[in-house]
């Protein structure tokens, strides 16, 4: 590789060519903030908050975006560049909603952050003429506040570079200018498939999930409910990052003891129905392959990729798996089996789930979803409403004991656990579907090829004399271009994967937001994936149809996977959709 | 950010089937987007959400991307204009005249804002800047009919005229 010798803040650094003045700082463990630049993403220049000084250059360089070249003298912290950054601060906060003690960021955000650290001491230099707008909360799981919006357009890069959806942009122009969506419809009336990944990149308090903890604390305190809880695979591989844990430390253990201490009635795990979930899809799978049923077969359980199916592949939704996701399966189990066997009046049963996922909330309410004549699940809150509720209950996560999750429902697999990374479903299904077909043990369980961040992945395996093509993509953008090929007859399929968010739920919308000096630098879906990946290895059952809860529950309920009772229950139905709905 | 008013869209199939052929002419350049726009207002005068959403859909990108682009820049009209268009002068000659007080009249006696066209598609109001008589201000005008030393009791009287 061809390296670039550079001097920044006169020491010598070697660089990668190519490489911005940003990146080679980072080599000198010189940290050069950032506001607007997320990397691949959102390379455009143009917060200036990452301005520095080049000897020869005529005024401040933005250094996220300006290639190094041979010789290049550097400096990152002069009084120039200092001043320059704290007037863009102020500049800024002078048409920003400054109500910080009450903003969901308060603590975690960029803008704060940095005004404190380049001492911004007087936010009210620059006030004058002022933008006021009200929030749009029309989506079933977010409010954007544009009142604290400061133009970065994270949100519409991730939306449409990644997510290939693009239904926010910048609209008019220069003090104008806002975030919003074409014909200024809300949020909820567009082909927005719920992400969250728009929340996940924002540095400020603009864009939030709709918070649900009150109505949780309320329900614990009433003496009338049985409140239960679930929580998803992901959510443990990365709630102690808002705890300041490093990213990649498995609080299972803690979790389950945190829930226990917020007063649920019963503490379960979203691994039970994971493992369900399996027992379904993997028959309906190879019922679909025995009796010429509609193929590919792709996955349900993510549900911004079911949204954008119906929005985007409307044609498509014949191959969508009908099993409901791990969410709503638990729900509709609990509220009829659990409910039945403990004597629990399902009217009085509140079941909150704890998710990665803000797309959880508008699953929550799709017709379809309420098996038993109330809805399958009553609250779903995301892993940072979770570590919200953990604070505000005074809480000491980190001195928590390692607890277990209760019986039955919190009783999973290793298989379970891993769909909480991208291809951990697939992996999960053929260890069931292979021994199922084959009726002989798996020699290894580890199928590797489906395993890793790459966004679209195809493997293909000898099962019982058919060679079963399988693929799995994350992503929306890449799952668009994977299905693209399939409708065009370029790539066949028996089974694919979708998971909504790139890396799947463990990058989800929903979990603690990192910021871009973390972002940028980081494998944070890598370290994630590798903590489920980790609880799978060392579980000593890793087959969802070797967990005995789930035999049982086969056993004494719902009869066989793909029943009567179970297509009751556990099955639903999708929608056709448009992209522009007008 | 909030909604305005117009006229209902009103559209032909001659001015669709216009619409598509343009699109499939001058699709294949790269940067076509503004050049598809603007043929699209040479079209229909204006670039509803029904224009836009063909463009959109034809194009095989968001809506929110085109609706950007005719936001960001002046050229684009997103609502129709009037069958009898009303420009109030807010130069300054005009405006130091009371040409303020007339503009605010005339949203009041409509019912619409400035960019805006009435729903029975008759009057659609704009602000302007200077049209050359100042020293009639204060000056509206309506199509190519200028009023000059206007006051806002004169108003009922000349909408009258144009109903």
């Amino acid at each position: 590789m061809e390296m670039i010798n550079v001097t920044i803040n006169g020491t010598q650094v070697s660089a990668p060519a190519g490489s911005t003045i940003l990146e080679a700082a980072r080599l000198a463990n010189i940290e050069i903030p950032t506001l607007c630049y997320l990397k691949e993403i959102n390379e455009i220049g143009a917060c200036r908050i990452c301005v520095v000084e080049v000897k020869g250059a005529k005024s401040l360089v933005t250094s996220c975006v300006y290639p190094i070249s041979e010789g290049m003298e550097i400096w990152t912290n002069t009084p120039k560049v200092l001043a320059s950054r704290k007037k863009t601060l102020q500049l800024i906060l002078s048409d920003h909603d400054r109500k910080c003690l009450s903003c969901v960021r308060s603590g975690n955000c960029e803008l704060q952050k940095l005004c404190h650290d380049y001492k911004v001491d007087d936010e009210t230099l620059y006030d004058g003429a002022r933008n006021t707008y009200a929030l749009d909360e029309s989506a079933a799981h977010m409010v954007r506040d544009n009142n604290k919006c400061i133009l970065c357009r994270r949100c519409t890069a991730v939306c449409e570079k990644v997510q290939g959806i693009g239904v926010i942009g910048a609209n008019e122009r220069g003090f104008s200018t806002y975030i919003g969506s074409a014909f200024a419809m809300g949020l909820g009336e567009t082909s927005c498939v719920s992400c969250g990944q728009c929340i996940a990149v924002c540095p400020t308090g603009a864009i939030y999930e709709k918070d649900y903890t009150s109505q949780i604390f309320d329900a614990l305190a009433d003496p009338e409910k049985y409140v239960i809880v679930q929580t998803a695979p992901a959510v443990r591989a990365a709630l102690g990052e808002a705890f300041g844990l490093p990213i990649g430390t498995d609080v299972e253990g803690k979790l389950a003891a945190a829930l226990r201490r917020l007063g649920f009635d019963k503490v379960f795990d979203t691994n039970f129905s994971a493992d369900l979930t399996i027992m379904e899809e993997a028959n309906e799978f190879v019922e679909r392959v025995q009796n010429g049923g509609v193929l590919p077969m792709i996955t349900s359980c993510s549900p911004g990729w079911v949204k954008y199916c119906e929005h985007y592949f409307p044609d498509m939704t014949e191959n969508l798996s009908s099993c409901k996701s791990p969410q709503q399966m638990f729900g509709a189990i609990a509220k009829s089996y659990y409910a039945e066997k403990m004597g629990i009046d399902k009217e009085k049963l509140v079941v909150v789930s704890v998710m990665p996922c803000t797309a959880k909330k508008f699953e929550v309410g799709r017709p379809d979803e309420d098996a038993n004549g109330v809805p399958d699940v009553d609250i779903a809150i995301t892993t940072r409403e979770l570590s919200r509720m953990i604070e505000r209950a005074g809480i000491q996560f980190t001195q928590l004991p390692d607890e277990e999750f209760d019986a039955p429902l919190g009783l999973g697999t290793g298989a379970a656990v891993i769909f909480g990374a991208t291809g951990g479903v697939m992996e999960a299904a053929l260890r069931t579907a292979v021994e199922t077909l084959t009726g002989e043990e798996l020699a290894s369980l580890d199928f590797t090829d489906v395993r890793g961040m790459e966004g679209i992945k195809e493997a293909s395996y000898e099962v019982a004399g058919l060679n079963v093509k399988v693929a799995v993509a994350s992503g929306l953008g890449n799952a668009r271009e994977l299905l693209t090929k399939v409708k065009n007859g370029e790539a066949q399929y028996h089974f694919i994967e979708i998971m909504g968010c790139p890396g799947g739920c463990i990058n989800g919308g929903g979990q603690p937001q990192q910021p871009g000096s973390v972002r940028n630098f980081t494998d944070i879906r890598g370290k994630r994936a590798a903590v489920l990946y980790n609880i799978d290895k060392n579980n000593p059952i890793r087959k969802s149809h070797e967990n005995p809860a789930i035999k049982e529950l086969y056993e004494t309920y719902l009869g066989k996977p793909g029943s009567h009772r179970a297509h009751e229950l556990l099955h639903t139905t999708y929608v056709k959709r448009q992209i522009h709905e007008i | 950010m909030e909604r305005k008013q117009t006229a209902a869209f009103q559209g032909t199939d001659q001015q669709e089937k216009e619409l598509l052929a343009a699109i499939e002419e001058l699709k294949i350049e790269k940067g076509c987007l503004m050049p598809i726009m603007q043929r699209a207002q040479d079209i229909y005068g204006y670039l509803p959400m029904e224009v836009q959403k063909i463009i959109a859909d034809r194009l095989g990108i968001p809506m929110e991307k085109v609706y950007g682009v005719a936001t960001f820049y002046s050229q684009f009209n997103l609502y129709p204009k009037g069958k009898y268009q009303i420009s109030v002068c807010l130069g300054t000659a005009c405006y130091v005249k009371g040409s303020g007080d007339i503009y605010n009249k005339l949203m009041e006696k409509l019912g619409i804002k400035g960019g805006e066209c009435t729903a029975d598609g008759k009057f659609s109001l704009d602000a302007c800047r200077c049209v050359g008589a100042c020293g009639l201000a204060p000056v509206m005008m309506i199509n190519d009919e200028v009023y000059g030393r206007l006051t806002v009791d004169e108003l009922d009287g000349i909408l009258e005229k144009y109903q």
